[in-house]
């Protein structure tokens, strides 16, 4: 019952009711009753009219009257009377549908009976003007116009005019709005004439869409629409590759056979094989599929097969923003010390392509030189085994002057990749942008607290920084972050509702600030160890702790980190984390974490040694947000369920452990701190030891 | 949340569900006497996430739910109607609510949804002497991977959720071809990010629960567009913490449910106010008589009283049973069925 006031009861209501009830009842024992029979003469399709007419939403009435035409039809032949049976029937479906103008039933028996073939849909648009003028968001009847004119082959152009109309005659119906984005992408897929400059029409759709933005900005017909032009005109159409690891032109250390504890060894310039393998990851602006061996052209002396592709996703998606392959090495005897060159080249053939069927076309390569260094278990610096690691302030140094080759922060020159867009396509997109920031920045003038105005504005200087990045020669200095980041805090206040979505964008804006240059990332690299202590110094580990992120971004820039602190921020998810194929270090302490299933990302992280998820949120919650995100039973994404009958005890059950089996079992952790969760227990305990048979330290203290 | 303990009138709530039963004669439970299957789905569901299921006569709905069912394995809304998905499913949930999902010829309910996902294609030339055919179906397969609701062809995207939802529940989801059920879901799918119920179908928040569901039960949410999805299912939240279902309409308590539901599976849930919407939920219980409605001081019926209560759940409204966001039902009443396969 939708909008019906609630009243107390009144007999004389009552007694009403129970009459127009008992009618109905008689009416609908009568229609099943011959139903049952497949009894369809004049009478019983009286009664069957009258139920309908009554309560609409009667499907087996329907059902009846569908019967009753095709036995009908059956004994007919002639045009006359087939034009009345179906005529009959498309009387009835106005009659209900004026009763009740949402009846699934009723327009579905309508496209039924016309689809038989044997009437014009000549008054389908006069049927439709009558519903579309009671009620212009009435979606059946849009649903029901698209099928009339696609029936009818009406041309797209004239459906986008009447959307126009529609539109012009009232700016608030996000209907129209809607039906105006399906037909306008189709045309501008298909390039239709008239609409084969993207420019052109997108200029066209601005004007149009600022009127309704402007005229009522707390209307939120036009904000969808203005956010897909947005989009539209800033993503570009092919995808690009923005970062790699390793990078161009840079000169790897690869050592490899050591002891297995010595990972931590590894510094940003030097990894630390334990497999005679070393990753090679491709980051691209947007998710793409079909990076393989003949895509991707990698030329290794020691390349002989071709190489093995993998997105680096948390689903079973074949697209990723990010991929990942491993060069092998020979057995070591008679390379160690000596230089070897790699060149990667892509864009060369068709094949890698976005979400959007659009192919990577920039023929671009990349190339380093890695050094092969055996480093022998006994010469090993501190060989005699691994400490714990330890993330208190007092195990970091900070380095003031990181050298060069320690901040292996992306250079767009240093990838060699050919600019993105047309010069004329570039114009435009500035040209595009500058002006609507020009034109929110007045709207904000006249209305100071106006939240579309505020959001919108800081999406565009977002999307002009992010284009003047990428299209300019020399490293560009994002401008605009300060006042994005100020739109952001406004935001929060002025729509407390929403404030946790300001919020995450925030953290975005925020994080992108401290990493993606040179300079300020360099306040938050450490040392680990200081320059005294034993095996771990030189690696560097990124510190982004008490920074309040509540969501974290910019992978592109981090492919390189092997040690992460996360800890004391606000964070629940850490989405995008599997692009970091070289962390073997995360302290993800005091955060916001809620469930094993939102660690999902660090599976894919084959070379995690250390992890700190102490004082989150696991266990407390009863429903879990990430639980259909990630591999599971529930989303038929795990091949069986054998394995978790294994760690079942008879007063544990599956239903509790199996996100942690799920979690722990691939993992190869040596440090695990999950003090602080309320699911920690002894039986926790038990079960964690017996997933991880390598764990050295557990809560802080040994193992053995 | 805690701050709302004990506002919640739980008696109250399930006399009124209990009551339901009672008040055949209005013309308002005459009208709706052919749903009667969702009805019991949505009453026996809210006495569940209350914990007072035991209050009513399991052998007696188990035998009325199987006399509704048709001999081609699908149920209708009420006896002697005539079989639909929509009644299916919820024929299919009240069985696991009472752990007897046991009593189904589970073989043949499935090869039943499976003819929906085939006969599509022929909707314009269907005739109705398919009706006493023999199923013999397995392998085909619509080419365009929808659903229709029953023979007679309509076709949404709402039955490809209640189709896959319910071969999930039976363990027969391997009997279609999900690549291509997914197929047709994302080709509803719209440049706000949401779902309609065909392509090209205006973005509803209950068309874009079904077809999140379907695609979360399948494994396949990264087709989503998360963060896109997430602010327009976000700015469902009005000033009042209602929620409505499309830009510009009133706020109404079902969409606890649609908007929530999609939310928390695309994990976006923090970027409503919950303690808002939990107060809008509570302001709309019938506070003398119990149930729920949809706006304030409107009629209380069991639907919104349904999705009233399973929002709060959802919200993890202090003693409330949590509830499983895809598949609509208790989260223990899941992992029965999940993990606890012999």
């Amino acid at each position: 019952m939708h909008g019906q006031p609630r009243k107390p009861l009144n007999p004389d209501d009552d007694a009403a009711s129970i009459a127009k009830a008992a009618k109905l009842r008689n009416l609908q024992s009568q229609l099943l009753h011959n139903h049952h029979n497949k009894i369809y003469t004049k009478e019983a399709l009286e009664i069957s009219w009258k139920l309908l007419e009554l309560n609409p939403e009667i499907y087996t009435g329907w059902n009846y009257r569908k019967l009753a035409v095709e036995h009908n039809l059956q004994a007919k032949t002639d045009p006359e009377s087939i034009k009345s049976i179906v005529d009959e029937e498309l009387k009835l479906v106005e009659t209900a549908l004026s009763r009740n103008y949402k009846s699934y039933g009723a327009w579905h028996h309508r496209k039924w009976i016309l689809n038989k073939g044997f009437s014009s849909f000549d008054h389908e648009f006069r049927l439709l003007n009558k519903f579309q003028k009671a009620d212009s968001r009435n979606f059946h009847a849009w649903n029901y116009r698209r099928f009339v004119t696609a029936m009818k082959n009406i041309p797209e152009k004239e459906e986008l005019q009447y959307t126009t109309d529609m539109i012009n005659s009232n700016f608030s119906n996000y209907s129209a709005w809607h039906n105006r984005s399906v037909i306008l992408s189709n045309l501008l897929k298909r390039k239709a004439e008239g609409f084969t400059s993207k420019e052109n029409v997108l200029a066209e759709e601005y004007d149009l869409v600022h009127q309704a933005v402007f005229v009522d900005p707390d209307d939120q017909s036009g904000w969808f629409y203005h956010l897909w032009l947005l989009e539209q005109t800033v993503t570009p159409d092919a995808p690009m590759l923005v970062s790699s690891w390793p990078i161009h032109d840079s000169d790897m250390i690869v050592s490899f056979k050591s002891n297995l504890d010595e990972t931590l060894l590894s510094t940003s310039t030097r990894y630390c094989s334990e497999s005679g393998t070393f990753p090679l990851i491709l980051y691209f602006n947007q998710p793409v599929e079909g990076v393989s061996s003949s895509t991707v052209t990698v030329n290794f002396m020691f390349c002989k097969e071709d190489l093995l592709w993998r997105p680096l996703s948390t689903t079973n998606s074949k697209k990723s923003h990010a991929w990942v392959t491993h060069l092998k090495f020979p057995d070591k005897e008679d390379n160690s010390s000596k230089v070897y060159p790699v060149e990667v080249r892509l864009g060369h053939s068709q094949g890698i392509i976005s979400s959007s069927g659009s192919h990577y076309n920039f023929p671009s390569r990349f190339a380093f030189k890695v050094t092969l260094q055996c480093v022998e278990l006994e010469a090993a610096e501190g060989g005699s085994g691994m400490k714990m690691l330890d993330w208190g302030d007092g195990s970091f140094q900070i380095c003031e002057d990181l050298p060069l080759d320690l901040s292996p922060i992306l250079s767009l020159d240093q990838l060699k990749i050919s600019r993105n867009h047309e010069p004329t396509a570039l114009h435009f997109l500035i040209e595009t942008i500058t002006t609507e920031i020009a034109l929110f920045r007045e709207l904000l003038l006249e209305i100071k607290c106006c939240k579309i105005g505020k959001l919108t504005l800081a999406r565009l200087l977002i999307a002009h920084d992010a284009i003047m990045t990428y299209n300019t020669p020399v490293e560009y200095k994002k401008v605009n972050t300060e006042e994005v980041l100020e739109l952001f805090t406004d935001l929060m206040k002025l729509d407390p509702t929403h404030s946790s979505y300001y919020k995450d964008e925030h953290s975005l804006v925020l994080m992108e600030k401290v990493i993606s240059n040179r300079k300020s990332m360099s306040k938050h690299c450490f040392f680990y160890g200081g320059s005294s202590s034993s095996n771990l110094c030189n690696s560097v580990c990124l510190r982004l702790n008490k920074l309040s992120l509540s969501k974290i971004g910019s992978f592109e820039h981090l492919l390189w980190v092997q040690m992460l602190d996360l800890s004391h921020n606000e964070l629940h998810s850490i989405e995008g984390l599997e692009a970091m194929q070289l962390l073997s270090s995360l302290n993800l302490g005091y955060n916001r974490f809620s469930s094993f299933t939102a660690l999902e990302p660090l599976r894919s992280l084959q070379t995690l040694k250390v992890l700190d998820i102490s004082y989150n949120e696991i266990g407390v919650h009863s429903i879990d947000t990430t639980r259909y995100l990630c591999s599971s039973p529930l989303s038929h994404t795990v091949e069986d369920n054998c394995d978790f009958d294994e760690y079942a005890r008879d007063d544990v059950k599956i239903a509790d452990t199996w996100e942690a089996v799920m979690f722990f079992k691939g993992l190869q952790l040596r440090q695990l701190n999950m003090t602080g969760n309320a699911i920690s227990d002894d039986n926790f305990r038990i079960l964690l030891l017996k997933l991880l048979p390598k764990l050295k330290w557990l809560d802080g203290k040994g193992v053995h | 949340m805690d701050l709302l303990s004990g506002e919640l009138e739980v008696e109250k709530h399930v006399k009124y569900i209990l009551s339901i039963e009672k008040k055949k004669d209005s013309f308002e439970s005459v009208a709706m006497e052919h749903l009667r299957m969702n009805g019991a789905y949505w009453g026996l569901t809210t006495l569940d996430l209350l914990g007072k299921i035991e209050t009513v006569d399991q052998d007696e709905v188990i035998s009325w739910v199987m006399q509704c069912q048709h001999e081609s394995g699908g149920f209708a809304g009420n006896v002697g109607h005539d079989p639909h998905i929509l009644y299916t499913l919820s024929a299919v949930q009240v069985l696991a609510l009472f752990d007897k999902l046991d009593v189904l010829d589970v073989d043949k309910l499935s090869d039943c949804i499976l003819w929906l996902n085939f006969m599509e294609k022929n909707a314009a030339t269907f005739s109705p002497c398919l009706l006493d055919r023999k199923l013999d179906i397995c392998g085909l397969q619509n080419e365009d991977g929808s659903f229709s609701g029953d023979i007679w062809g309509e076709v949404d995207t709402r039955f490809s959720y209640i189709a896959i939802c319910c071969l999930s529940l039976l363990h027969r989801l391997d009997k279609i071809n999900t690549e291509k059920a997914v197929e047709y879901i994302v080709s509803c799918q719209n440049l706000d990010g949401g779902f309609g119920c065909t392509p090209g179908g205006e973005s509803h928040a209950g068309q874009i629960f079904c077809c999140v569901s379907a695609l979360a039960i399948t494994g396949s949410l990264y087709h989503i567009d998360k963060d896109l999805l997430g602010w327009w299912l976000c700015e469902r939240q009005l000033k009042s913490g209602g929620l409505n279902g499309r830009p510009e309409k009133l706020p109404d308590v079902c969409y606890s449910w649609w908007v929530l539901t999609s939310l928390i599976l695309i994990d976006r849930v923090h970027w409503i106010d919950k303690v808002k919407l939990a107060r809008f939920i509570l302001d709309c219980q019938d506070k003398e008589n119990g149930g729920i409605s949809d706006r304030p001081d409107d009629a209380v019926d069991v639907f919104h009283t349904y999705f009233g209560v399973a929002g709060l759940s959802l919200l993890e409204y202090p003693g409330l049973k949590a509830i499983d966001p895809a598949h609509a039902l208790p989260v223990d009443v899941i992992n029965k069925i999940f993990f606890d396969r012999k």
